[in-house]
């Protein structure tokens, strides 16, 4: 607790700027007065849902809330009815639209405080800072409890191999209560530089506008931000004020780290690729600037403090190169554990610091290491997380044979039954999951392969591609 | 082919939608197919049939079904 009032003392840099908008500027020394005023409001001990949307009253609640003591559970603006059942908080911060059926308490620009009338007394471990979700899984109650001690540590490590000075200025480019969307708040406060807050997409004319006008010195990305990137001949944007860009959130593929590394030489903007997960607060890896173009595709070496093993199926450890096993990350950021309700919220550290990330990987001579796979059938697509057996489940309920496989934004599914049409099976799934139709690719064959025991055979399985 | 046809059948084919969905109220975000994924495969696939390339501009411009016909007219495209 007392480290992370340390983390976000504004003091050395009252007079800096904390925050813009398009029409607004907020100093340090305004943000620490305004965050003060809110947090004052709570009870240390209590638990407030924050309704994240990246504008300043939604930061001023974050960093009020969490130098009080209270803890904090960020959501998107969107459905948070389950939430409030399954977590039962003390208070809710909102955009004053949202219409919280709660006693407002205080109003502040754009926010409402609300004290909600949830009569239950349940622990929670004094460590617990804040409770994010698994990127993707909405709707879901499965948070992962981080600590104090979690951000104060992957906040520091992040900034001392980004190198982050009070003249950086980021723009938004994802949520606040994502874990790459909030690192980057973290990092930026931490060390008193500037947010261009905003919730515009980069579809948007306004965000472009911002970045131009604002004078953004970096923003992140995950692979899609970066596809899209590349769509809109992000070669040809002039921005002489871009500084760097980082990429998370899921394997770019190794081409586009190629494409933008030469991009970017050519404009003199720094590209850094990293790794990471909600588990271990946010970041675990980075590939350092030098080690590009030779080391595209690898995900790079620990971030300062971490570490990386490799385990076999046993748990011991693979000291050998190009051997896959399972990437596991030691560091003081690797979260508490998950919960699924507030019955969660007084367990401690379950994780002891290692973190099985259920990536498979292989490591080269020089100790870089290399995404080649998942442990389970979990695959992201467009942002969000995918089991495949559940999609495979549901196009099964249709009555249809088939297999699924997939890597990152591409889901290849495999159907026994070559009479059913591809832009029927298309739209029906994409109504049903929500998923973009782009991300799927279908292969008519005929029949799944499938060992003695049964087991299906997926690298027999050829996706075409 | 007509440039309207291969215009249509880009949106048609790109969405999984119908011809007589192709009105002035089919917008960006007016349907789930048109998100922002729908929209860079479709934007991608105009340019390939059309062989042309859209301006950064252009792309987030491009919000409509009918403001995408004055986009491609700047292109000397008359979709009509």
């Amino acid at each position: 607790m007392d480290n992370i009032g340390c983390l976000f003392n504004f003091d050395n840099y009252k007079n800096n700027i904390a925050l813009i908008t398009n029409d607004r500027e907020v100093t340090y020394k305004e943000l620490d007065q305004l965050s003060y005023e809110v947090g004052m409001l709570l009870d240390n001990k209590s638990l407030v849902l924050l309704v994240c949307t990246n504008t300043i009253d939604s930061i001023i609640s974050y960093i009020g809330i969490i130098k009080s003591g209270a803890k904090c559970l960020l959501v998107a603006n969107t459905d948070i009815e389950s939430l409030l059942e399954k977590y039962k908080p003390q208070y809710v911060f909102s955009p004053i639209e949202k219409n919280i059926n709660a006693k407002v308490i205080k109003e502040f620009g754009s926010y409402i405080a609300c004290k909600t009338n949830f009569d239950v007394d349940y622990e929670i471990n004094n460590e617990l800072a804040i409770l994010l979700t698994t990127s993707g899984s909405t709707g879901s109650p499965k948070f992962v409890r981080l600590s104090y001690n979690n951000i104060v540590s992957n906040t520091t490590s992040i900034s001392e191999y980004l190198k982050i000075k009070s003249s950086d200025r980021a723009i938004t480019t994802m949520p606040m209560n994502y874990t790459y969307g909030l690192s980057i708040i973290n990092t930026h406060l931490a060390n008193g530089a500037s947010l261009i807050l905003t919730d515009e997409s980069l579809m948007s004319k306004i965000f472009w506008s911002l970045i131009k006008e604002k004078k953004a010195t970096n923003f992140g990305g995950v692979p899609y931000t970066y596809e899209m990137l590349k769509k809109l001949r992000f070669e040809r944007v002039n921005l002489p004020d871009l500084k760097y860009i980082t990429q998370a959130g899921g394997k770019l593929n190794k081409k586009l780290v190629l494409d933008f590394y030469e991009v970017c030489s050519k404009k003199n903007i720094k590209f850094y690729v990293m790794y990471g997960q909600t588990e271990a607060t946010s970041r675990m890896s980075y590939l350092p600037l030098e080690s590009l173009p030779e080391k595209a595709g690898s995900i790079g070496i620990a971030i300062p403090d971490g570490k990386f093993l490799i385990k076999d199926d046993k748990g011991c450890e693979i000291e050998d190169i190009d051997v896959r096993g399972e990437l596991v990350y030691i560091g003081n950021n690797v979260s508490y554990g998950y919960s699924q309700s507030y019955h969660d919220l007084k367990e401690g550290d379950k994780n002891y610091g290692c973190l099985h990330t259920g990536d498979l990987a292989t490591k080269d001579a020089d100790d870089y290491f290399y995404i080649v796979g998942r442990k389970n059938r979990f695959i992201k697509v467009y942002g969000n997380r995918v089991n495949l057996d559940e999609f495979e489940h549901i196009i099964t309920s249709y009555g249809y044979e088939c297999v699924c496989t997939g890597e990152d934004d591409k889901l290849n599914i495999f159907l026994t039954d070559n009479t059913i049409e591809k832009l029927f099976l298309f739209n029906k799934l994409m109504k049903d999951t929500g998923l973009n139709k782009s991300a799927f690719n279908l292969v008519y064959i005929d029949s799944i392969p499938r060992s003695d025991s049964g087991k299906i055979i997926y690298y027999k399985l050829d996706s075409g591609e | 082919m007509e440039n309207k046809e291969k215009y249509d059948k880009v949106f048609v084919e790109s969405f999984g939608i119908n011809y007589n969905d192709l009105t002035e109220e089919l917008q960006y975000n007016s349907i789930p197919a048109w998100d922002s994924v729908g929209h860079m495969s479709m934007i991608a696939e105009l340019e390939d049939k059309f062989e042309i390339m859209l301006e950064m501009d252009e792309i987030i411009d491009f919000s409509s079904y009918t403001k995408g016909k004055e986009i491609l007219e700047i292109h000397g495209l008359k979709i009509g």
